[in-house]
């Protein structure tokens, strides 16, 4: 018998690290939400002077591969630079936790943007960040590879399902190569809303099922 | 019969009582002639017997006659050719109207919104908390177009009953036809169609202790069906196919071995599940409280996802279900738990237990403690409810 979770994925759902909040946090952030059905906290300490992540801890609300990415990301961050752990990737989450389920691959960014968040929380915090830029194509195709296509586990760009970005005066319409029937139409949708509606300049955010 | 595994999804499948697999054995290996061959040889002939007797058993327990009754593969199947069969009898002649509800289970409402596509018009009638239909609202909305109603008769999730003989007064009053799937009720609480102005029920074994893809629809003498899957002339033409004589047959075993007071002590199973799952803080009932099926526990837990608790219930050898998105297969919350007015996050730590023949007092108890360490565990590692 096959289990859909690997083994390490078992055994960090069943013992996660770094379970907990920081009190008095450098940083802190929320990615996803009760309404989503999956919710990640994620809590920093860093070094002012190296920018050296000390201590890492997080919560999770959700499924299986959701605490078990949420434990892994505190593994993978703890004791890098917060430039360094910028680039973990959720490819890189998944893989140390010997792969996931392609329906669960979004749990994996979800962490990830997590981590992402706090690190930007902590760049806020300590006047780290630039000016706001407007929001482009470019940006949104960014955002876009960090919604899945649950069928395949890779995201909605590398799977080529978006056909056209519009970006106008605050509104941005995504066309999907996909039938709006399908099985997974609105849990995308959903995915994609949550991705682009923070964005400063944005106001609406539509998708378009062309086929 | 697994050791240790405590099964509490009765309402997905069910062990096939031991009894029933005896009843169906012979018409896998002596008797397994189709009951077609009737006329030919004396082997057709006795699939034949067998098979209308297992008719009238069938057709009996729901007050209907032998007739009436066409075997299906299942309840999947009964209610595509119910709302099917009728849009294609009715959809020219009468109208292009139906009404439904939005906690139908998916074979009624993707028939529906395959229908839809086709240019019918469906409306979804109001329910209350529980899941119980606005009957006022129901009234308003069958008009003269409308060519059929199909209301559960129970529902799959959280168990809440349905008070078909208002919606078939009702329906009928207007000149429009009843669909029930009553696939939930059938065998756990009365039906009687002679009673119940009602036209077309689903049922099906396989939440019987029955075989699985095996199943009926009642059809009212003179109710316009058209055949909806092409096939043989089986069935009094309806269906199709080759007839599965022995999961018929297993079909009939399997009602006839339920009794009144079977369905007493699922109930009492029930209850003291629903009383202790209760005392465990920030727990809601999900359905009617009373209105619902006997062997139907539904209960939301507050921070945590269904998920989850169901993998720690699993290592502790525990099979239930749940309403999250992450357990479904398009990542949509439960679309009953939604249906009835809950938010996103009661649908994701919705968790069901449905009672069966095999489950015992000792289940209960074993299971509700279980469940109170696993909900507390998950609670720590959950950013929600601290505050």
């Amino acid at each position: 018998m096959t289990l859909p979770y690997s083994e390490i994925v078992m055994e960090h759902f069943q013992n996660p690290r770094n379970v907990g909040r920081i009190e008095d946090p450098d940083a802190k952030a929320i990615e996803g939400s009760p309404a989503c059905g999956d919710m990640v906290a994620v809590y920093l300490k860093v070094d002012e002077a190296t920018h050296r992540i000390e201590d890492i801890k997080f919560e999770s609300y959700g499924c299986a591969s959701n605490i078990a990415t949420g434990s892994i990301i505190t593994e993978l961050a703890k004791g890098k630079t917060i430039e360094e752990a910028r680039d973990i990737t959720w490819q890189e989450a998944a893989d140390a936790l010997g792969g996931l389920p392609p329906i669960k691959m979004h749990c994996s960014v979800l962490a990830v943007d997590g981590l992402q968040a706090a690190i930007q929380n902590y760049e806020e915090r300590h006047g780290l960040v630039k000016e706001a830029i407007p929001t482009d194509e470019a940006e949104v195709r960014r955002r876009l590879k960090h919604v899945m296509n649950p069928q395949v586990g890779l995201d909605l760009i590398r799977t080529k399902l978006v056909q056209n970005v519009e970006i106008d005066a605050g509104t941005v319409r995504i066309h999907l190569d996909m039938p709006s029937e399908h099985q997974f139409a609105n849990n995308i949708r959903e995915e994609i809303v949550e991705k682009i509606e923070p964005l400063w300049d944005v106001q609406i955010v539509e998708v378009i099922f062309t086929t | 019969m697994r050791e240790g595994l405590v099964y509490l999804d009765n309402a997905a499948a069910t062990r096939v009582d031991e009894r029933v697999i005896q009843a169906m054995l012979p018409y896998m290996t002596d008797r397994y002639a189709v009951a077609t061959s009737q006329f030919g040889y004396s082997l057709g002939l006795e699939s034949k017997e067998a098979l209308e007797e297992a008719r009238s058993r069938v057709a009996g327990h729901l007050g209907a006659q032998a007739e009436e009754l066409v075997f299906t593969s299942g309840d999947t199947e009964s209610s595509n050719m119910a709302i099917k069969g009728v849009a294609l009898a009715l959809g020219q002649k009468k109208g292009r109207h139906l009404v439904t509800s939005a906690i139908e289970d998916f074979a009624v409402l993707h028939s529906m919104r395959a229908l839809e596509r086709d240019g019918f018009q469906i409306d979804q009638v109001r329910l209350d908390e529980n899941g119980r239909v606005d009957l006022d609202h129901l009234a308003s909305l069958v008009g003269p177009e409308t060519i059929l109603v199909s209301i559960q008769a129970a529902n799959q999730e959280i168990g809440t009953l349905q008070d078909l003989e208002a919606i078939g007064t009702l329906t009928h009053e207007r000149g429009a036809l009843l669909h029930s799937d009553a696939t939930h009720a059938f065998g756990r609480i009365p039906l009687d169609v002679s009673r119940v102005p009602i036209d077309l029920v689903t049922v099906s074994s396989h939440v019987l202790h029955g075989p699985r893809g095996v199943g009926g629809l009642y059809i009212r003498k003179g109710t316009p069906v058209v055949k909806w899957m092409d096939g043989g002339y089986q069935e009094n033409n309806l269906r199709g196919g080759t007839e599965d004589i022995a999961g018929v047959v297993g079909f009939a075993e399997a009602l006839a071995l339920i009794t009144p007071e079977e369905n007493d002590r699922l109930r009492m199973l029930r209850d003291r599940l629903t009383a202790l799952l209760l005392e465990i803080p920030q727990s809601r009932v999900n359905g009617h409280p009373v209105l619902r099926t006997p062997h139907n526990a539904n209960v939301s837990f507050r921070f945590v996802e269904g998920e989850s608790v169901l993998l720690h219930l699993d290592m502790r050898g525990f099979a239930v279900s749940t309403g999250s998105a992450c357990f479904s297969r398009s990542l949509e919350g439960s679309h009953v738990i939604l249906g009835i007015g809950g938010d996103h996050e009661r649908a994701h730590g919705s968790i069901r237990f449905t009672f069966g023949r095999y489950n015992t007092d000792e289940d209960v108890d074993r299971v509700a403690q279980a469940l109170a360490d696993v909900i507390e565990r998950l609670r720590v590692i959950s950013p929600l409810g601290k505050e």
